[in-house]
């Protein structure tokens, strides 16, 4: 990359984010301990049985919290390719790498859950509803964009090509969360939305919003740990990762 | 509280294989997530060390 083109460009370098993610990693993978023994804590213990459901609704604490991470680190993942792919940042890209296992992990889990709790709800573990179909279309779109960039040997040219892939799929996004609105579907409703008050008890949706944010804290803290690790991988030769060896860091 | 009895907690209400089904899969994938990126920074700082190397020796 050039230097001084714009002076706040300098922290788009990868030597200066590698520290800076190596302080604030630990922080986030803190808080997302702490938030999810909260969370677990609200989940089985404050939360009470569902009247309808009984105790098979509990899986909602980890389902909508997984699904509300798959679609909002797709988006995540998708700026910071366009970012790449706008301004060439050597940075962006590995960020964007960075954060698509985590997002692919937690798709997989909002189906697994999805599964388990569909069974005993509707009777079936999978149908071909808009809202279950484009959610296992979000978790293709994330092994893809990885195939994809992994199948391209130059990594450049691998980044450019994938953030096009990882830009175009967006488009799936709102088609997954608008869904149950657009078509006929077995899934329920949005549980909590702007403008309505919330459709379930006050503490059913903290210990989901708990959930939520130590999943948040939790993918945070795995994609600055990830794009360090592929900072050593494709700057391995570099000066400054040498200079790491020298100073034991 | 919801639960007077371990065993009652533990069975779920009868929808135990659910249940756990779901946070226990879920604990796993984070626990292998996370042992997996230990190994990767073990094996990119071993390349680092292996690219030092080459380059003293070609030096």
């Amino acid at each position: 990359m050039d230097t001084g083109l714009i002076q706040w460009f300098r922290y788009a370098s990868p030597q200066s984010f590698y520290r800076l993610a190596g302080r604030m990693a630990p922080w986030f993978a803190w808080l997302a301990a702490l938030s999810a023994a909260a969370g677990l804590w609200i989940a089985f213990f404050v939360a009470p049985t569902d009247a309808q459901q009984g105790e098979s609704y509990r899986i909602i604490f980890v389902h909508v919290p997984a699904s509300w991470m798959s679609m909002f680190l797709y988006l995540v993942m998708a700026g910071w390719a366009g970012l790449g792919l706008a301004f060439n940042t050597r940075l962006s890209a590995m960020m964007a790498h960075a954060i698509a296992p985590t997002g692919a992990m937690f798709a997989f889990l909002s189906l697994w859950t999805g599964a388990l709790w569909g069974r005993p709800t509707w009777g079936a573990y999978w149908v071909w509803d808009a809202r279950l179909t484009s959610e296992l279309v979000l978790f293709f779109l994330y092994l893809g964009y990885m195939a994809l960039h992994a199948a391209i040997d130059d990594p450049r040219r691998g980044d450019r090509a994938a953030a096009v892939l990882a830009l175009v799929g967006a488009i799936n996004v709102p088609i997954i969360y608008f869904s149950v609105q657009w078509w006929n579907t077995l899934h329920q409703g949005a549980s909590v939305s702007l403008t309505r008050s919330p459709s379930m008890a006050a503490t059913m949706l903290a210990g989901m919003l708990v959930m939520a944010f130590a999943f948040w804290m939790y993918s945070i803290a795995a994609a600055l740990a990830r794009v360090r690790a592929i900072m050593l991988e494709r700057e391995a030769h570099m000066e400054w990762t040498q200079a790491l060896q020298e100073s034991g860091a | 509280m919801n639960w007077t009895a371990a065993g009652e907690f533990f069975s779920m209400g009868g929808y135990a294989f659910y249940v756990w089904g779901s946070f226990l899969v879920t604990a796993a994938c984070i626990v292998a997530e996370v042992l997996l990126l230990r190994a990767r920074r073990r094996q990119a700082l071993a390349r680092v060390r292996a690219e030092r190397i080459r380059h003293e020796a070609k030096a």
